[in-house]
């Protein structure tokens, strides 16, 4: 808090995009020479470039573009549905201590169950499809929301709320207005979390469902048929650049609506 | 200020019997009596913690008495009233860093039931009035403390309060700023005519900025002394710091702030110079 002029830390911005390029680049050819060596069998390992040819042909497909969107839908719909719940629980909890006492026990019981080892139970009840993937995105999506909601809550000046209630504001009016922007930010990064939880859950249900449609049902079933690596590890990288893009944008968009933190953060005032 | 500030003059402000005990235990504040007359500047002096602020609070209905009563233009303080508005010493924290500076001031008015613009335009207004005219689409942090101490009286007067309470307002800011803010302060006070309540705990500009000097006793808080600023009204840093009235009521509210007895013949809480 004390320096004023934060003195550049690390890399420059190219240079960071340089480095992560050089990293790609690495594994990319590592990979590509082990699976052209012939050290492995080629249907087990493919080449990069191979996955690569296919990814990208993958984009042209349209049955494989419509499992992509079954995917997305879930996860979006998940999402929303949990910054929905999470975010006024969240208030609740974090400024009526009476409800949180009442609530803790419930919460420390629920939170350390893994949300995969759901799946099965949530197959049973809800069958497959969105009745499912959506429930068990939202019980998982919910705590990183839950909790860093509360704890934004518990980050928020008192003189901050002081000064609106010194104007007459009331309770609720101080709390939307001042607690809930003022913890906007660590519920932004609940959200960030969040939302690779809800990708990681929307393809592991399709995977472990069995049947129906989405990314995790192409990547199961390509496992399935022989010389169908290539086509899982193309869906994989699907998944994973849509995981990255998703974050890309969570972090650009958080960086613009909460400049004020980063500044206050970094002592600018 | 050459005001009429007879028994007959209206009160703005009747604090009686004034208590606050905290959960603790702790007695800041014990049997206060004050009386403050419409239009007033009255400065409140004295030790550091020794319940200047939990005064101010029980005023702004942030904190409920233990006993004693408190009437805001006759009307009993009974939660946070309407025509108040307060000053924190801590501007940082006080202002909102997610609103810009001009949404700040006007986010109060919303208690007003202005519309939209006209938020806006009273916003803009009392920024010009405390000579920040430029400073509406620019964010607290960007600016320098003394000017975000600006914006928190901008908001506290675009909110058009009959009592303006000021806790340790210039408590965080460098010499020349505070001077230039207590100038504001004396200015403002002229042309809006509201009653200021400017708790501090320094000597000078308690004599500098005050129509009257109220110092308290060291925890838990009474009113030790109640004195009248003779100061001709039209003040300046440096002319009124030399006047030998000024130097002499300086040392008057210094030794009582340090636990001196009360000057014989000085008037009780009800003040003034009538």
């Amino acid at each position: 808090m004390s320096d004023k002029t934060t003195p550049p830390r690390g890399l420059s911005r190219p240079g960071k995009w340089a480095r992560g390029a050089a990293g790609v680049a690495v594994l990319f050819l590592a990979s590509e020479a082990l699976g052209r060596a012939g050290i492995v069998d080629r249907s087990f390992l493919p080449p990069a470039s191979s996955v690569t040819a296919r990814a990208v042909e993958l984009f042209g497909d349209s049955d494989f573009l419509s499992n992509v969107r079954v995917t997305l839908t879930a996860w979006a719909l998940g999402l929303a549905i949990a910054v929905a719940i999470a975010v006024p629980l969240g208030l609740l909890l974090g400024s009526v201590p009476a409800v949180n006492t009442a609530v803790r026990a419930i919460v420390e019981f629920l939170r350390p169950i893994p949300s995969v080892a759901l799946i099965p139970l949530a197959g049973l009840i809800l069958g497959s499809g969105l009745n499912m993937e959506v429930p068990l995105i939202v019980y998982a999506c919910c705590w990183p929301i839950l909790f860093n909601t509360m704890y934004g809550l518990h980050d928020v000046d008192p003189l901050a709320k002081e000064t609106l209630r010194s104007f007459g504001f009331n309770r609720m009016q101080v709390l939307i207005r001042v607690s809930l922007r003022s913890a906007a930010p660590f519920i932004a990064t609940g959200v960030r979390l969040s939302a690779s939880v809800a990708l990681i859950l929307a393809v592991g249900t399709e995977i472990l469902s069995g049947f129906g449609d989405g990314l995790g049902m192409f990547i199961a079933q390509a496992g399935t048929v022989p010389e169908g690596t290539r086509d899982v590890l193309a869906g994989t990288v699907w998944a994973g650049c849509i995981g990255l893009i998703i974050d890309t944008v969570l972090v650009q968009a958080e960086n613009r609506a909460f400049r004020w933190h980063l500044a206050q953060r970094s002592g600018a005032s | 200020m050459e005001r009429p500030q007879t028994e007959k003059a209206k009160e703005m402000l009747q604090i009686t019997g004034l208590t606050h005990s905290y959960a603790d235990g702790h007695r800041a504040i014990d049997g206060l009596d004050l009386t403050v007359p419409d239009g007033q500047l009255l400065s409140i002096v004295g030790p550091s913690g020794c319940g200047k602020s939990t005064l101010l609070r029980c005023i702004a209905g942030l904190l409920r008495p233990t006993s004693g009563t408190l009437t805001l233009n006759g009307a009993p303080i009974n939660g946070v009233p309407d025509d108040l508005a307060v000053v924190f010493q801590d501007y940082s924290r006080s202002l909102f860093p997610w609103l810009t500076v001009r949404d700040n001031v006007a986010l109060p008015l919303r208690r007003r039931g202005m519309s939209r613009k006209e938020r806006r335009a009273a916003a803009q207004e009392a920024l010009a009035s405390v000579g920040l005219p430029d400073a509406g689409r620019k964010y607290p942090w960007q600016l320098s403390g003394g000017m975000q101490q600006r914006v928190s009286i901008a908001r506290a007067l675009a909110y058009r309060p009959s009592l303006l309470l000021m806790d340790e307002p210039f408590g965080s800011v460098d010499a020349q700023t505070r001077e230039d803010l207590e100038d504001l302060v004396l200015q403002v006070h002229r042309t809006q005519k509201i009653t200021i309540l400017l708790v501090t705990h320094d000597i000078d500009e308690s004599v500098y900025v005050g129509d009257r000097v109220v110092v308290l006793n060291r925890s838990p808080a009474r009113v030790h002394a109640d004195l009248p600023v003779g100061l001709p009204s039209g003040r300046d840093q440096i002319e009124t710091r030399g006047l030998p009235q000024f130097v002499q009521l300086r040392a008057e509210v210094g030794r009582l702030v340090r636990g001196g007895a009360k000057v014989p013949g000085a008037a009780p809480a009800s003040g003034g110079r009538g």
